[in-house]
């Protein structure tokens, strides 16, 4: 028992003070929030290149749970540009999910709280910062601006309610000023028909039941293209799926996106999809960017020891290989992170400072960022 | 039960057993009533596994590929004698038919011909320590005496990437990638013969993936272990297998060499299936087959070839006649009316 101890057993008296001090932080985080009539002044900012239609700077997004605070997103900075496609990887519990959720505002509150950091949403006429817009305007964003696909197409649609009612609802409540009931559901037929559901009058009665995993991921896309949103944030939309099914659904989102001209997030951990649909990727590592760069530089010059063995441990058709290579170890406890490079204790190819500070951002090219001290000393040495 | 005797016919001819395969599957069919109506009577048949022939050789791996439903698992399940009765067909182990045996007989074999499940989060009791979920069936089939059951215990779990201290824990303190350990730990317990890997590697994060596809690796050439790899994951296939068996609706369309298949796909519907594969190079801009529509209704599959409502190379042959299994090159079989002459 008394080994039980010594790896982070918490006894009941510590978790109570734990979760006294952070019910004080999140209590005044929810007072900040819930505040009424807050002025536009608080919100809305500029964006630091108008090309972009989000931008996250030095976002922190912490979990306060009872056994200590969750660093899920801890400082990630990264753009999506108008019209591009940005891949985020990374294993699971990496933060992948919650940055995008930090975008929705659909964190798990109050315990799920933005800390630190700005998301610039560019909406056109004015640019919001996500971090600090109240509620109600919220509202009109999520669907309108930025809409999200789920992972699981099989739990996400509502069992009880005909597909066409649940994609009726979103464009009623985000579009349906002026429009009949006729209209609305014209409207979702002609969406049915845009995502390849040949019978989409039949669809348009049905239940989520009576639809297979791929037709089910097409109401889905469907239902978050009801608006015609800036940003759609696809979450693994094809993991859940056959590899048939998903080349279907890749080649509908790449077909959709350049036709109502908005920017996707991709976030999943297969790097074939990543390769195939991504202009840039962002590879993320227990809550921190480790590298970001256009697809052709990851893939032809990985850098981070971390995208290197991801890399290498998938194995590829036609390459044969007699043993993959994982990467040793595993992810470091979120609850206290170490305050050096996250992967040092994983990483086979540390030098002499990985032991110090987390490492700097280092530019290999403009686009190209890694955080690595081995490319600070060969920039040192040139 | 009387139903389902009405629909066995002989339309197989047996095959006789050759030593030099563990596992031997002759036309194996597996279906499922549909039940209906206020006395539950049967309307119809779930064709699960329609038709199903291949030998798999001692110490190799047999990948098994095709879309959800397709009878992949419920092939590996009919094999083990986990899905009931089978409808018709052979299963040899060691040139025993499976089904011919009694309870008690089919219980020792249970240690020869063990499963790894899909998922590692429902497949391991959450109330038993590690120790009792791995040591259960060991003890229950008296496989070591009392003596040396912790001293075995302790050595498999070692094999298997755990540490000792482990044994007493619950699964619900363990990851994805260690409760697949576990699993696996759990099936090489026994010290199968045969193993059915159904999906391990799916439910993983990548690098895990290539812990766990290493450790079954690493364990195949240990204990000479021979494996039925269930998987959608082409590229996990390629790795593993020595050969490959890719099905559609219950049919097993193309076997052969994982060298052959992969190089030289025959069969339209492989080659579909492999041109989907997402490769991890942006330069790389392929010919993708694209594939109309979804997989049919498998309790009323199309007549002909029941790939024809979907193949790009439709003959007016197809929509009529079921094709046979041909042997394009050797080992290589594919059942398909392209390659009739």
């Amino acid at each position: 028992m008394a080994k039980k101890k010594a790896e982070g057993y918490l006894s009941a008296k510590e978790s109570r003070q734990i979760s006294k001090r952070n019910r004080k932080i999140t209590d005044e985080l929810e007072k900040k929030r819930k505040r009424k009539n807050v002025p536009e002044s608080e919100y809305v900012t500029k964006m630091h290149d108008p090309k972009n239609a989000v931008e996250f700077d030095n976002l922190h997004t912490y979990f306060f749970t009872d056994t200590g605070t969750v660093k899920s997103v801890d400082g990630v900075s990264f753009e999506v540009p108008i019209g591009k496609t940005v891949g985020i990887v990374g294993e699971s519990g990496c933060g992948k999910s919650v940055t995008s959720l930090s975008l929705m505002q659909l964190l798990q509150r109050p315990q799920g709280q933005i800390v630190e950091g700005e998301i610039r949403l560019n909406l056109g006429d004015k640019v919001y910062d996500i971090a600090k817009t109240p509620q109600e305007k919220m509202q009109n964003i999520r669907g309108n601006m930025v809409s999200m696909i789920f992972q699981e197409p099989m739990t996400s649609l509502n069992p009880v309610f005909r597909i066409g009612r649940q994609i009726e609802e979103v464009i009623e409540l985000h579009d349906g000023e002026g429009k009949s009931k006729e209209d609305i559901k014209a409207r979702t037929i002609e969406l049915l028909e845009m995502v390849g559901i040949a019978n989409s009058e039949g669809v348009y009665k049905m239940y989520p039941h009576e639809l297979s995993g791929g037709m089910r991921q097409r109401v889905m896309i469907a239902i978050a293209l009801a608006c015609n949103p800036r940003i759609i944030i696809a979450d693994e939309p094809t993991t859940a799926l056959d590899v048939t099914i998903q080349a279907q659904i890749l080649d509908l989102l790449r077909n959709l996106k350049d036709k109502i001209n908005s920017s996707i997030m991709l976030i999943t951990h297969d790097l074939g999809v990543i390769a195939e649909m991504a202009d840039y990727i962002v590879v993320m590592y227990a809550g921190r960017v480790v590298e970001k760069g256009t697809a052709e530089e990851i893939f032809e010059h990985p850098s981070h020891p971390y995208t290197i063995g991801l890399m290498a441990s998938k194995p590829v058709v036609g390459k044969k290989v007699d043993k993959l290579y994982s990467i040793p170890g595993k992810v470091p406890n979120p609850v206290d992170m170490p305050n050096y490079c996250y992967f040092k204790d994983r990483c086979e190819m540390c030098v002499g400072p990985c032991a110090g500070d987390y490492p700097p951002e280092i530019s290999l090219s403009e686009t190209h960022k890694v955080s690595c001290y081995r490319y600070c000393e060969e920039k040192g040495e040139k | 039960m009387a139903a389902n005797k009405k629909i066995i016919t002989p339309d197989f001819e047996p095959v006789t057993y050759d030593p030099q395969y563990i596992l031997m599957v002759n036309q194996l069919k597996k279906y499922f009533p549909i039940k209906d109506g206020m006395l539950s009577k049967t309307v119809g048949h779930v064709k699960a596994v329609d038709g199903v022939t291949f030998n798999l050789k001692r110490g190799t791996t047999m990948g098994l590929v095709g879309e959800s439903g397709c009878g992949k698992t419920t092939t590996g399940r009919t094999i083990l004698r986990l899905a009931g009765e089978k409808t018709s067909g052979q299963v040899l182990f060691n040139g025993q038919e499976v089904y011919d045996l009694s309870n008690k007989e089919m219980r020792s074999l249970r240690t020869k011909m063990q499963i790894i499940f899909q998922d590692p989060f429902s497949s391991l009791s959450p109330r038993l320590p590690i120790g009792e979920i791995i040591g259960e069936a060991v003890r229950e089939h008296n496989l070591v005496s009392k003596e040396e059951f912790n001293d075995y215990i302790d050595k498999v779990m070692d094999d298997c990437g755990l540490q000792p201290f482990h044994k007493s824990r619950y699964p619900h303190e363990f990851s994805g990638g260690q409760r697949q350990r576990i699993c696996i730990a759990r099936a090489l317990a026994l010290n199968p013969e045969f193993v059915v890997c159904d999906e391990p590697v799916s439910a993983l994060d990548v690098s895990i993936q290539a812990q766990i596809i290493n450790l079954l690796k690493e364990l195949q050439e240990q204990r000479n272990l021979t494996y039925l790899f269930i998987s959608h994951d082409l590229s996990v296939v390629e790795h593993i297998s020595d050969t490959v068996g890719v099905m559609y609706l219950g049919n097993l369309v193309e076997y052969g060499e994982t060298g052959d298949i992969f190089k030289n796909p025959l069969h339209p519907y492989t080659k579909a299936l492999f041109s989907a594969i997402p490769i991890p190079d942006p330069k790389v801009k392929k010919e993708r087959i694209v594939l109309e529509g979804s997989i049919p209704s498998p309790a009323n599959p199309p007549q002909g070839c029941k790939f024809h409502t979907r193949c790009a190379h439709c003959m007016e042959k197809c929509k009529h006649e079921a094709p046979v299994q041909k042997e394009i090159e050797p080992g290589h079989y594919v059942v398909c009316h392209l390659y009739d002459e």
